[in-house]
């Protein structure tokens, strides 16, 4: 059947009046006449799951998604923050409730098998918005009453259905028709049989599902070095307190970072906001730190800088401080008068102002590998480590050759010359006219032929710019060049004004 | 009267120990090189303090905001960082800083770092860090236009660079003269080279007027030319050995006044 409507999800009072998924509208709406449908949006349940994603790294930094409805938390070295596994798990329950979502949730050792127990198992805690308060309490003291079930070992495998292990649709078929429905019927079966019937890839499947073999999920976001996290017993909105909170996350960052002899060059603070909303605020150091007073202060300058600034709304939960990009760094030896060391001073406020601007914004120069002129010199943020490429060397007793200021791109300007490829006479730029009384050229630079294609061919190198030094006669001097050589390359080549000298 | 004159003693003690404790000890002066110029500013332009350069021609204006940055690093302390804050405004109108340029004006690009600021205003918060900073070598502040340069800001940033004696240079627009506590304020121009053989544009030559000097120094012009290689003004190349006065009293008239007077 083409072309019909389908219900794409159900929510649990639609699945108790009989509909489910797949169903098509018009028979849905001939068994419920009142029922209310929304449209199918599959990039807004994509971009919801991110969202939860992103709350949920309260609970631990290695978050994964698992398209289209799922989240793989990797709670390893988690939990204690929460009072032990089950705590955790009840409070991640109590969250989702309250921001009104239907969950599912297992606890398992690999994330393919808690992911098997959270679609397929029978008894995981399924709570939403309508659940009555008692239910969701019933249901986590079942949880809690019936650890094993929560912390699943290989036998009890009768729970799944062979559509846990996600093979293709007549694979399962197959099994199903062999007899084979349970996956503990199939675990107690050789598996080189069932790799000789139905592939490598389901034997796999098998092993990772029934805990044998351990993948490691691939977190959302780049894993830090460290992270701590605070949590508070009460919504807290006030950011003067926060930021003595972050302080504080500091100040154990620094305590761990120095038993380690590093430091970090790139901080993000998260805010949990208990409506489930994250905010992320990052500052990058340019050399690696650990002082917490730096720490506050960048923090603050990026509060501030905010375009749109921090809303608490109604309160933040938690504050996780993750620390990456560590490196080694050396206990700092001051000198006997307290001074810090040389260098230190200008890095911190090359740190301050990247934070407050932009690191962009704060740029260093560095030389480039090219003789085109507009290549051969680019800016890079300051905070970033140099690249040591020497800077040509000019030849004493020379007048500057290059001048100070570049226009890029060239401005395009009007030239007189005497003769099509002689150097310029008069030259109009943004509105007034120039009288060329000295020139030195042309400086002949020929454009890079070799990263074109075919550019060793005549005529497809790139146009030969000549450059001329030119001084007008109220004494101010320019960079000119011709674009194209006249007759070779251009009937009538353009003029452009590269440069200023002093 | 033993008495009144123990209690104006006390007072007088008291009156200096507040001002200098108010005011830090002068960063002393820099010189630039050119015997006559140091002459006639009685040793040089103040360190720690502000220095206002207007130009119409923002290549010159900012290569001798440069000239004078590497004036004030001279003895010895060639390495420290310059800090050159522009505003994206004037980017866009005079181009960006090049660094073979830079090179060829005698700095090493690998000292200096350039903040693009967004506006005036935030150029100059800018320029107020930089400059309580004391491990800077230099500032310039590139202020354009800026009308929010006034006496206040001025004055703020004078008194930053006095407490960390970092030299400041400011590039403005001409006509955009308002009040302000910079300690010189000076005006230049493009100057026409002493052109080498085969009639090509020599060394970078400009031509400065002193307009205002808080030490009350008259006000004078010089045309001046940057020895790149020795990181020093000169006379122009071509004018011959110039007389320089042992001694330039403080209190004689420029000459210009004289001959007004005797008209």
């Amino acid at each position: 059947m083409k072309n019909a409507l389908r219900l794409a999800a159900v929510n649990e009072e639609a699945l108790a009046l009989g509909l489910s998924p797949g169903l098509a509208l018009a028979d849905a709406r001939a068994r419920v006449p009142d029922l209310r449908v929304v449209d199918h949006d599959p990039l807004a349940d994509g971009a919801l799951l991110i969202w939860l994603a992103d709350s949920c790294g309260m609970y631990s930094p290695m978050v994964a998604l698992d398209p289209p409805d799922g989240i793989i938390l990797d709670i390893t070295g988690c939990a204690h923050l929460w009072g032990g596994e089950k705590d955790l798990l009840s409070d991640l329950a109590a969250r989702l409730t309250r921001q009104g979502f239907t969950a599912r949730i297992a606890l398992a050792e690999t994330p393919d098998r808690a992911g098997a127990f959270a679609r397929h198992g029978g008894e995981v805690i399924a709570i939403n918005r309508r659940t009555p308060p008692n239910r969701v309490n019933e249901a986590r003291s079942t949880f809690r009453a019936e650890p094993s079930h929560w912390h699943s070992s290989p036998q009890d495998g009768p729970h799944l259905p062979v559509a846990a292990l996600d093979l293709p649709d007549d694979q399962t078929v197959a099994l199903r028709r062999a007899g084979l429905t349970s996956v503990a019927m199939l675990a107690a079966r050789p598996r080189a049989g069932l790799a000789a019937r139905f592939g490598k890839g389901m034997t796999a499947k098998l092993a990772r599902v029934l805990g044998e073999e351990d993948i490691h999920i691939t977190p959302r976001r780049h894993l830090p070095a460290l992270v701590f996290l605070h949590r508070f017993a009460e919504p807290v909105a006030r950011t003067d307190y926060m930021l003595g909170v972050i302080g504080e996350l500091a100040g154990e960052a620094e305590i761990e970072l120095r038993e380690r002899g590093e430091g970090g060059r790139h901080f993000t603070v998260s805010l949990f906001r208990s409506d489930g909303d994250t905010r992320r605020l990052t500052i990058e150091t340019g050399a690696a730190t650990r002082d917490p007073a730096l720490l506050i202060r960048l923090f603050r300058e990026r509060i501030d800088s905010l375009s749109d600034p921090l809303d608490p709304g109604f309160g933040y939960d938690a504050i996780r401080l993750d620390v990456g990009n560590t490196a080694v760094l050396a206990p700092a030896q001051t000198s006997l008068d307290g001074r810090a060391q040389t260098g230190e001073a200008v890095n911190g406020l090359i740190d301050r102002l990247g934070t407050r601007l932009g690191t962009g914004r704060v740029r260093r120069f560095a030389s480039g590998d090219s003789h085109i002129p507009e290549c051969a010199a680019y800016t890079t943020p300051a905070s970033a480590p140099a690249l040591p490429l020497p800077w040509a060397q000019v030849e004493a007793g020379e007048p500057p050759l290059r001048p100070l200021h570049l226009f890029d791109p060239p401005q395009r300007v009007d030239v007189i010359a005497e003769v099509p490829d002689g150097p310029p006479r008069r030259f109009r730029w943004r509105r007034g006219t120039h009288d060329v009384v000295a020139h030195e050229g042309p400086e002949r630079i020929a454009a890079e032929w070799w990263k074109r294609r075919d550019g060793h061919q005549s005529g497809k190198g790139g146009l030969t710019r000549d450059y001329y030094r030119v001084e007008d006669s109220t004494g101010r001097r320019f960079w000119l060049f011709r674009h194209g050589l006249y007759g070779a390359e251009q009937q009538n080549p353009d003029w452009y004004l590269h440069g200023a000298f002093v | 009267m033993n008495n009144r004159t123990d209690s104006l003693a006390q007072l007088k003690r008291r009156i200096n120990a507040l001002s200098r404790s108010d005011r830090p000890e002068p960063a002393g002066l820099f010189t630039l090189g050119h015997e006559a110029m140091d002459v006639r500013l009685g040793g040089g332009l103040a360190r720690g303090a502000l220095h206002e350069v207007l130009g119409s021609d923002a290549a010159v204006a900012s290569g001798f905001a440069l000239m004078l940055a590497l004036r004030t690093l001279m003895p010895g302390v060639l390495g420290k960082p310059i800090l050159w804050v522009m505003t994206d405004r004037a980017e866009r109108q005079s181009g960006r800083l090049y660094g073979p340029g830079l090179v060829e004006l005698g700095v090493n690009p690998d000292q200096l770092i350039s903040i693009h600021a967004p506006d005036e205003l935030s150029a100059l918060r800018v320029g107020a860090d930089i400059l309580g900073c004391m491990e800077v070598g230099a500032a310039i502040i590139e202020a354009g236009e800026a009308k929010k340069l006034d006496l206040t800001a001025s004055r703020r940033l004078a008194l930053a660079a006095e407490k960390s004696s970092v030299t400041c240079l400011i590039t403005r627009a001409p006509g955009t003269v308002i009040a302000s506590a910079a300690s010189t304020r000076w005006s230049v121009a493009p100057a026409p080279s002493t052109n080498l053989p085969g009639n090509a544009p020599g060394q970078a030559c400009l031509h400065v007027h002193l307009l205002r000097h808080r030490g009350g120094v008259a006000p004078f012009d010089m045309t001046l030319e940057w020895n790149r290689d020795d990181i020093l003004f000169a006379p122009p190349a071509g004018f011959g050995p110039v007389f320089v006065p042992a001694a330039l009293p403080r209190d004689l008239p420029a000459p210009v006044e004289r001959r007004q007077m005797a008209a």
